[in-house]
């Protein structure tokens, strides 16, 4: 359903991609991992036409990916930032999305599932950046899309909402529909995720199931599983840079425990 | 243009209930009531209120556009993760920032001219008047919009603005002058044509002065197109020019959208 192919993408003097291959298995939910910096980001903003690959391609629902929007009727998207016209009301947002989504199915259980009704006619000026949180949860799966991208979900969400957010993605993937998600809480990705890719340095170094990744590091648990596989990179790469990946590995494996804890 | 009129109601929505533009308004209509209040007559305000526009419109409209940009990036990029195209989101997004600015800019100055018909200030000066402020707040919009795409430091960003607003308000009519002096035993006429065109604050004086007849009052160049072009010509190719004034930094900018990455 999602596709990956070769995908490069360079910012100034920077490789942030360097051909990246990944296939997302429909109907799964698919955790993308990394440290701060992977290339996560850039990865679904390729997806989603927010920026374009300097080499690559991405296919989308059997379409490629390429300037026209078409495809993206297909995708939800919660991004990691939640920041809308201070002066909107939260009504103005929602039907703002459904104009440019005219006749497309809509759900709603977000909003009771959040108790948003009673914040519907508050400027989102006025309103908590958690509360921010579910109106951009609301609109990544206001119209049933066939594929769900999330940036750091739960970030900034009460228990409560997480937990009823949690309980979304679980259904929408029973439903057969592809959920694509970024995390550094590796404890919420081990009980969403099917599949996991992990990005280091702009590569891809892992993709498969998280059984797969338990058997290949033989760990018991996610946040072991990718800090395994730091270390085992750190080791394989040449002597040269070994001072270099030293310094990256500990900040890096640093970076998703202290974030996972 | 489905999106363009979705994106634009949703501009229109939010900065219609935005404080700054009521300010905008209100300083407006504060200071055009208030020459009147004075006691000048309608031609003493349009110059007056002319001087003012010539200052604060280019200095508003750049710098309230490039925060506002700055501010609506998480918002643009939600946005464009929609199935939309990016140059109708960019259309919507661009008339939603320039109509409530130019909006506030009418509000404020037409209504005390309609409140004191008896002044003496006739229509075509009036409109003349609105149709520079409402030009000046497309063209700095669009300059506005442009600096904010291609610069991401919003510090840098902000400061490109106020250099545009001083380049084009303040150093542009000196270094005129200088050129003026310093070529002064040559034909200069049409040098400073030229010169004056570059400028669309300049432009925006000329609309206004060719409907007034008082040229001399109002700048060097000003002067030398009236005497140039005569009233009606120069209206036209005033107002032309400046019509490709509005076109040039929005359609920089809307290139600047369509390929830039968010």
């Amino acid at each position: 359903m999602i596709a990956f192919s070769h995908i490069r993408k360079r910012y100034g003097a920077r490789d942030v991609l360097t051909g990246v291959s990944l296939d997302v298995r429909p109907g799964t939910v698919t955790g993308l991992v990394g440290p701060n910096g992977s290339g996560k980001t850039t990865l679904i903003k390729i997806l989603l036409g927010l920026s374009r690959a300097d080499a690559g391609a991405v296919w989308c629902d059997g379409s490629m990916v390429d300037g026209e929007g078409d495809y993206r009727r297909a995708i939800g998207y919660m991004p990691q930032i939640a920041r809308f016209p201070d002066n909107l009301c939260v009504r103005d947002i929602i039907e703002l999305m459904r104009a440019l989504r005219p006749g497309a199915d809509v759900d709603d259980e977000l909003i009771a599932a959040f108790g948003l009704h009673t914040e519907f006619d508050k400027t989102l000026g006025a309103l908590s950046g958690g509360t921010r949180q579910k109106v951009n949860a609301v609109i990544a799966f206001l119209f049933r899309p066939q594929i769900v991208v999330l940036d750091e979900p739960t970030a900034g969400l009460d228990p409560v909402a997480s937990r009823a957010l949690k309980d979304k993605i679980a259904r929408v993937r029973d439903e057969g529909r592809t959920v694509l998600i970024t995390s550094h809480i590796l404890a919420e990705l081990e009980e969403l995720a099917d599949d996991i890719a992990f990005l280091c340095d702009g590569s891809l170094q892992f993709a498969g199931s998280v059984d797969a990744l338990l058997a290949q590091t033989r760990e018991t648990g996610l946040e072991a599983a990718i800090a395994s596989l730091l270390r085992t990179r750190a080791s394989v790469r040449p002597s040269r840079d070994v001072e270099h990946d030293v310094a990256t590995t500990a900040n890096a494996t640093c970076a998703l425990q202290t974030a996972g804890a | 243009m489905k999106t363009v009129s979705v994106v634009l109601r949703a501009g229109l929505r939010d900065l219609s209930r935005n404080p700054w533009i009521g300010t905008y308004a209100a300083a407006f209509f504060l200071v055009t009531e208030g020459l009147f209040w004075f006691g000048g007559t309608g031609p003493q305000v349009v110059l007056s209120v002319l001087n003012v526009v010539l200052l604060v419109v280019p200095l508003v409209s750049v710098v309230f556009g490039v925060i506002h940009v700055y501010a609506s990036r998480e918002f643009v990029e939600l946005l464009l993760a929609q199935p939309v195209s990016r140059t109708r989101l960019f259309l919507g997004l661009y008339l939603g920032l320039v109509i409530p600015l130019a909006g506030a800019f009418i509000a404020g100055t037409a209504v005390p001219f309609a409140l004191h018909l008896r002044a003496g200030a006739s229509l075509g000066v009036v409109i003349a008047l609105l149709v520079c402020g409402v030009s000046l707040s497309l063209v700095f919009g669009g300059i506005a919009t442009w600096i904010a795409l291609r610069t991401d430091d919003r510090l840098k960003g902000v400061g490109l603005a106020i250099g545009a607003w001083l380049l084009a308000t303040i150093v542009y009519d000196g270094v005129v002058l200088a050129v003026a002096a310093a070529f002064s035993a040559w034909p200069l006429e049409r040098p400073m044509l030229a010169m004056m065109m570059a400028n669309p604050v300049d432009l925006g004086r000329v609309v206004v002065l060719t409907q007034l007849d008082a040229a001399a009052l109002m700048g060097y160049t000003g002067a030398v197109f009236t005497r140039a072009f005569g009233s009606v010509p120069g209206l036209a190719v005033a107002s032309v020019v400046l019509m490709l004034w509005c076109a040039a930094p929005l359609a920089l900018a809307a290139r600047r959208f369509k390929l830039r990455d968010f």
